[in-house]
């Protein structure tokens, strides 16, 4: 890795912060290192378990891959801009309702690909539910209430007629 | 069934919040001031006798922390129940990746390289790898016999019964290693003062374990080494024991360098490292009568332990106590052996011994019932523990159990009879897809096993706070399954007040009593009832203070207890366990109530067999038990899906390839566990029989729905192609084997 600093700058969760940081640290690090932001998880480190899910310009990405070089300029968002407390995310409400959480490490990652599958496709099927998360690994719940989490996120935004969330 | 308001309910999971919002601070997610990075050089090597190490060219070792052996001040093990596991190998290695010398450097980026620039020279020697090699003692490795523990359990005249059996049926079983994949690697972070003493933080199941280790470790006095619990990404058993060896190298290097040392492994280390399932091998030889009546059986276990004692002694024991499976057997014999092996050590994970165990007499008795033409139902059904039967140790079943009920029950939720005849005439057709359908029944001991619970001694209290606040004060952690959630339910169910004004205490061993370690599914029934105890002496107390009348809100009580706390400085109750009355052991005979409770379940799975990739896939599977009382439906069921999604893995995916004891596969990406696109819809269906002596009734359920899974599986694998496959884990290439590559004309002659 090139020690040389590079300055990046880049929108995260809709603020635009600025590092000094080797231009090939992965984004993973520089989030969680550099700008605190600990509540992207690394799992594997090599693309297989979707703990540190973020989105990059609204695509799902794993962010231990992402150089953070080519994050430059873009807009990267992570569970800790979902929503927080009293002003929960649809996806987080329901996965703490119906217990998509269970020991928490892949929760951060499934909720930002939770969020991204519904805003691509705001009534998906279970099929489509499966699809959306086959790239995020959970261990403790056998993905069962992980499903009904989003199922339920579908119903109470279509029933609120509210479009939750950022992007 | 009883009416409370908040056992019993979906209360919401008490940590919750902060997991959604990702606001909780797991290991990794801190860092203190000054802190350190440490690394581990580990063995290349299965055994030798360690030569050398050089520190080699082109790192900066002036700026390294270098811990070896010779660092320890204390007794250089890891203490568990033997003496034989070192926390850093000094002179011998005996498995691969065995840790030998530990480095810390505040720049992480460092470390890889300097851990391979740290050469450390052998002088080789032969090892074993297997159970059939261990056995064979060429060459012994461990002891005098390459055997860590063995037990014989007898009950009834074994041999005078094969004199009345109509058939004998035979069979040998295997399972593979597993591993556990927590989604968090192991980590901890240790810092220590002179005047402070040690502290170690970690990702763990049982602080008061690791506390004892490294007061043996360090030398120090007990009250000079604190173990705090964080916020655990899973656990599984993998965080039962090896917590020790990681808090006890962080604590090395803090020690040494006097700044805080922060150790987190990779997934690569942690998968290579750390412990796995024991692998098995069990033999069945079973008496029968024609009318299906089970006389009597010899099983033998073999389980391979890895280099060191560890935990296997226990794992084996609960091996050999659920070997006969949830039936009544006149007479019956277990002899069973934990063997070393050159591999990492094998360790606690979900289940302990019983999934090997429950896997060969599952796969077994579909064996016996194809022997004798009877259904596999109809085969258990007429064999099934009844109360006031006895168990294999001569247990006497007290609790009101309805095995019948569950299979009923199992039976028509899966739709398995209708199933199973459209699928034998489908699968007469020439189509390439096979279905079938097949079924286990099983039980699991709730707690410590036999005088266990007892020498624990377990000790939990509640008290409150400053400004009122009951919390529940134990040693018991939280790593996904509920554990905080339900025993704030219990206390606040007990107290007569809302759960969202009760709190958990901070799993610290300067704050919390040792109620005890966080496995072997006894938090539930039996921490549980100690909080319901202590509850009951926190509210009598304040009842009898008068400070509290019957009929209080949640914010009198409050009001209440927070005057106490100002008139008499403190308000604390404490609850120590007692053995149910009629619980007697025999360690020696292996005699008695090997557990106060046991939980019991019918598993269904439906699979479909792809000739043409050799694939499996499970398309529907039922999971109908009895846990006592289900102190919170969403994390009961979330306990029993998980489970069996674990269980399915450890059928189907999940093959740890040990090459000379180490793990050729150490990542994600070619050691396969579930996706969200691999696991069937899990239905999930619980009888409740409220047990007297656990808290409102609960008995074990953490570890259960890892039992069932594997056998169910491979007997609808039998029942789709007609192959009774009898070892696990069960890959495509190995259907291949049997299914594709078999001569037709040999087929014919079986």
């Amino acid at each position: 890795m090139s020690d040389r600093l590079h300055a990046i700058r880049f929108t995260v969760n809709g603020e635009g912060r600025a590092v000094q940081v080797p231009p090939m640290k992965r984004l993973l690090d520089v989030l969680r290192e550099d700008l605190h932001l600990t509540g992207t998880k690394e799992g594997c480190g090599e693309g297989e378990c979707g703990a540190c899910s973020v989105l990059l310009n609204g695509d799902l990405v794993n962010s231990c891959l992402v150089p953070v070089a080519q994050a430059d300029g873009a807009a990267i968002d992570t569970v800790e801009g979902l929503g927080a407390d009293e002003r929960l995310h649809a996806v987080q409400r329901a996965f703490l309702e119906c217990g998509g959480a269970q020991c928490g490490m892949c929760t951060p990652g499934m909720l930002v690909a939770s969020a991204h599958l519904l805003r691509k496709n705001p009534r998906p099927d279970l099929a489509a539910i499966r699809e959306g998360l086959n790239g995020n690994l959970c261990r403790c719940t056998g993905y069962m209430r992980i499903f009904e989490a989003v199922e339920r996120a579908v119903s109470s935004t279509s029933a609120n007629g509210a479009s939750e969330g950022r992007g | 069934m009883p009416q409370e308001k908040i056992v019993g309910q979906p209360m919401l999971r008490k940590e919750g919040v902060a997991k959604v919002c990702g606001r909780a601070q797991y290991i990794d997610d801190l860092t203190l001031p000054e802190m350190l990075y440490g690394a581990t050089v580990r063995s290349s090597i299965a055994r030798g006798r360690i030569l050398g190490i050089e520190f080699g060219e082109g790192i900066p070792w002036d700026e390294f922390v270098i811990v070896t052996a010779t660092d320890i001040p204390g007794d250089n093990e890891i203490a568990l129940i033997n003496h034989d596991w070192p926390c850093l190998a000094a002179e011998f290695v005996n498995h691969p990746e065995e840790p030998i010398v530990l480095l810390a450097h505040r720049d992480r980026h460092l470390l890889p390289k300097a851990v391979a620039a740290a050469r450390v020279s052998y002088e080789e020697w032969p090892a074993v790898f297997t159970i059939e090699e261990s056995e064979r003692g060429e060459p012994v490795v461990w002891g005098e016999d390459n055997v860590f523990k063995s037990f014989l359990m007898e009950k009834g005249d074994v041999d005078a019964m094969w004199a009345g059996a109509d058939l004998i049926v035979e069979g040998d079983y295997a399972t593979g290693a597993q591993e556990h994949l927590y989604i968090e690697n192991n980590g901890a972070i240790a810092a220590f003062s002179p005047e402070e003493g040690l502290t170690v933080w970690g990702s763990l199941q049982c602080p008061f374990y690791v506390h004892k280790s490294l007061v043996k470790l360090t030398g120090l006095a007990e009250e000079k080494v604190r173990i705090v619990q964080v916020e655990t990404g899973g656990a599984f058993g993998g965080k039962e024991d090896y917590p020790s060896m990681i808090g006890a190298h962080a604590a090395l290097l803090a020690m040494k360098s006097g700044k805080p040392v922060k150790i987190a492994y990779d997934r690569a280390e942690d998968m290579a490292a750390t412990t796995k399932r024991h692998p098995s091998r069990v033999r069945h030889r079973t008496a029968v009568t024609r009318d299906g009546k089970l006389l009597g059986a010899e099983i033998e276990i073999a389980l391979d332990g890895g280099a060191y004692s560890t935990l296997s002694a226990t794992v084996l024991s609960r091996a050999t106590i659920h070997a006969g499976g949830p039936y009544f057997w006149p007479s019956i014999r277990v002899r069973s052996k934990a063997f070393a092996t050159n591999c990492p050590p094998h360790g606690a994970f979900r289940g302990f011994g019983a999934p090997q165990s429950l896997f060969a007499i599952e796969r077994h008795m579909d064996h016996v019932a194809e022997a004798l033409g009877l259904a596999p139902d109809e085969l258990r059904r007429r064999n099934f523990l009844k109360t006031g039967q006895t168990t294999t140790t001569g247990q006497e079943i007290k609790e009101n159990i309805d095995l019948d009920a569950l299979m009923g029950r199992a039976l028509k939720e899966s739709g398995y009879h209708a199933k199973r005849g459209r699928f034998a005439r489908q699968n007469a057709g020439s189509g390439m897809k096979k279905k079938g359908i097949g079924l286990a029944s099983f039980l699991h001991g709730s707690g410590f096993t036999g005088s266990g619970e007892r020498y624990l001694n377990s000790l939990a209290a509640m008290d409150v706070t400053t400004e009122g606040k009951p919390r529940v004060l134990v040693s018991s952690t939280e790593f996904g399954q509920g554990t905080n959630t339900i025993l704030c339910q219990i206390a606040a169910e007990t107290l007569g007040i809302d759960y969202e004004a009760v709190e958990m205490g901070p799993p610290d061993t300067s704050v919390v009593p040792n109620t005890g370690p966080t496995v072997a599914s006894r938090t539930s029934m039996v921490v549980g009832k100690l909080v319901h105890s202590a509850a009951v002496g926190l509210k009598q107390t304040l009842l009898t203070s008068g400070l509290l009348q019957e009929g209080y809100t949640t914010g009198e009580f409050v009001a209440a207890a927070r005057t106490y706390v100002a008139q008499h400085g403190a308000l604390r109750a404490e609850s120590r366990y007692q053995a149910p009355p009629g619980v007697h052991w025999d360690d020696q005979r292996y005699r008695g109530e090997a557990y106060a409770a046991y939980a019991w379940a019918v598993y269904v799975a439906e699979v479909t067999v792809d000739l043409a990739t050799c694939g499996v896939e499970v398309d529907d599977f039922v999971a109908v038990q009895e846990v006592g009382r289900v102190l919170n439906p969403v994390l009961a069921g979330g306990q029993i899906e998980g489970g069996v999604a674990q269980g399915i893995g450890y059928a189907l995916y999940e093959k740890v390839v040990l090459q000379n004891g180490h793990m050729a596969n150490n990542q994600m990406t070619n050691y396969i566990m579930p996706t969200a696109e691999d696991v069937p819809p899990i239905h999930v269906f619980f009888e409740e029989i409220p047990f007297g002596y656990g808290a409102f009734g609960a008995k074990g359920i953490g570890e259960l729905p890892h039992d069932g899974p594997a056998p169910a599986i491979l007997n609808a694998i039998r029942d789709a192609t007609g192959v009774g496959f009898r070892a696990i884990t069960l890959l495509p290439e190995d259907l291949f084997v049997e299914l594709a590559v078999r001569e037709p004309v040999a087929e014919a002659a079986l």
